[in-house]
């Protein structure tokens, strides 16, 4: 069991650590620090599959945060950066994509799929109810009456 | 041991889900991003030369003839392999093969045209990366096939060997010229 609790400290060491990267980007204000966070965090890095710029250690990644780090400084907005890196990486980049003719089934099917469960749902419940109500012959329900009457 | 048809409903829409998303990965290497530069035009630049950083290339130098837009570094084991195949391009075919020295260190690259031959009529120092990044380029080698008047036609990430000259390259160029020949 010991092992264990030595792989688990482990794990949750090792979570902070690999999330870090580890430039030293100098920022005037605190707000262009915080806007250089969330950026990175929401680009994905071009190279790798799941990994945003903030986590990655590939070239690519270094380069863009770079870049990103100079555009902030330059005083781009948030929307002119987010641009900057669709024009070049395409939807790819952007953890959050853009509603257009490739990404509308991504951004729809959930609600869809919703609908289609909902009206499921009420299908199978209205037929249940019609089954109840079809099931009791009147001779049957008579007899229910009957019995509910005896019991009190 | 009797199962509610009904309950086959779930698992059967599953595996349908599990098909259609292997049949993604089967069907799109989901490591290959599609360039968004096809048709554009090249982004303006001006870097040094490689090895004479005294005087600069910008895009301008790249025009006239359809050309092979190479990027390739040291660091990168695949563009060893791929090397042959840009030297006998150079040299056979009726093509510009131009390069950019990505990311890397002008004494190694200079080095590594000595040991392997040099194929590029021009090579561009791309050390930081910039003129990369705006060709949404991610990783090296990557080709982009340009037109006589700037527009990139077609990108290619990963080695260009003799299937891709042959199945992909070739025939481009082919109609590129012709489309030029023929206004």
């Amino acid at each position: 069991m010991q092992i264990f609790r030595y792989l688990l400290v482990f794990v949750l060491m090792s979570g902070p650590a690999a999330n870090a990267a580890i430039d030293a980007y100098v920022f005037p204000s605190k707000d262009l620090r915080v806007r250089y966070y969330d950026l990175i965090e929401q680009l994905r890095c071009p190279q790798c599959l799941n990994t945003n710029l903030a986590g990655s250690d590939a070239m690519i990644a270094q380069d863009l945060r770079r870049e990103v780090h100079r555009m902030i400084l330059e005083g781009q907005t948030d929307a002119e950066i987010l641009q900057f890196m669709h024009h070049r990486y395409g939807d790819f980049v952007l953890y959050k994509p853009r509603f257009n003719s490739s990404t509308w089934v991504l951004w729809l099917a959930p609600g869809m799929v919703f609908c289609v469960a909902l009206a499921g749902c009420i299908v199978m419940v209205r037929r249940r109810q019609g089954q109840r109500s079809v099931s009791l012959s009147d001779p049957d329900r008579q007899r229910l009456d009957q019995l509910l009457k005896d019991k009190a | 041991m009797i199962v509610d048809k009904r309950f086959l409903v779930p698992l059967l829409g599953f595996m349908l889900l599990v098909a259609v998303l292997a049949l993604g990965f089967k069907l799109r290497d989901p490591h290959l991003l599609p360039s968004q530069m096809l048709n554009r035009s090249l982004p303006a630049f001006s870097l040094p030369r490689l090895g004479d950083p005294s005087k600069t290339w910008s895009e301008k130098d790249l025009y006239g003839k359809v050309s092979l837009l190479n990027v390739w570094a040291t660091w990168c084991p695949s563009c060893v392999q791929e090397h042959p195949q840009l030297m006998r391009i150079s040299r056979e075919e009726d093509i510009s093969v131009f390069g950019i020295n990505y990311n890397d260190d002008t004494a190694k690259a200079l080095a590594w045209l000595q040991r392997y031959g040099n194929p590029f009529q021009l090579n561009i120092a791309d050390h930081d990366g910039q003129l990369a990044i705006d060709l949404g380029v991610y990783g090296a080698p990557e080709t982009f096939l340009v037109d006589a008047k700037g527009v990139i036609r077609y990108r290619h990430v990963g080695v260009v060997d003799e299937h891709v000259w042959a199945d992909i390259f070739a025939p481009m160029i082919a109609e590129l010229n012709r489309q030029a020949g023929g206004s």
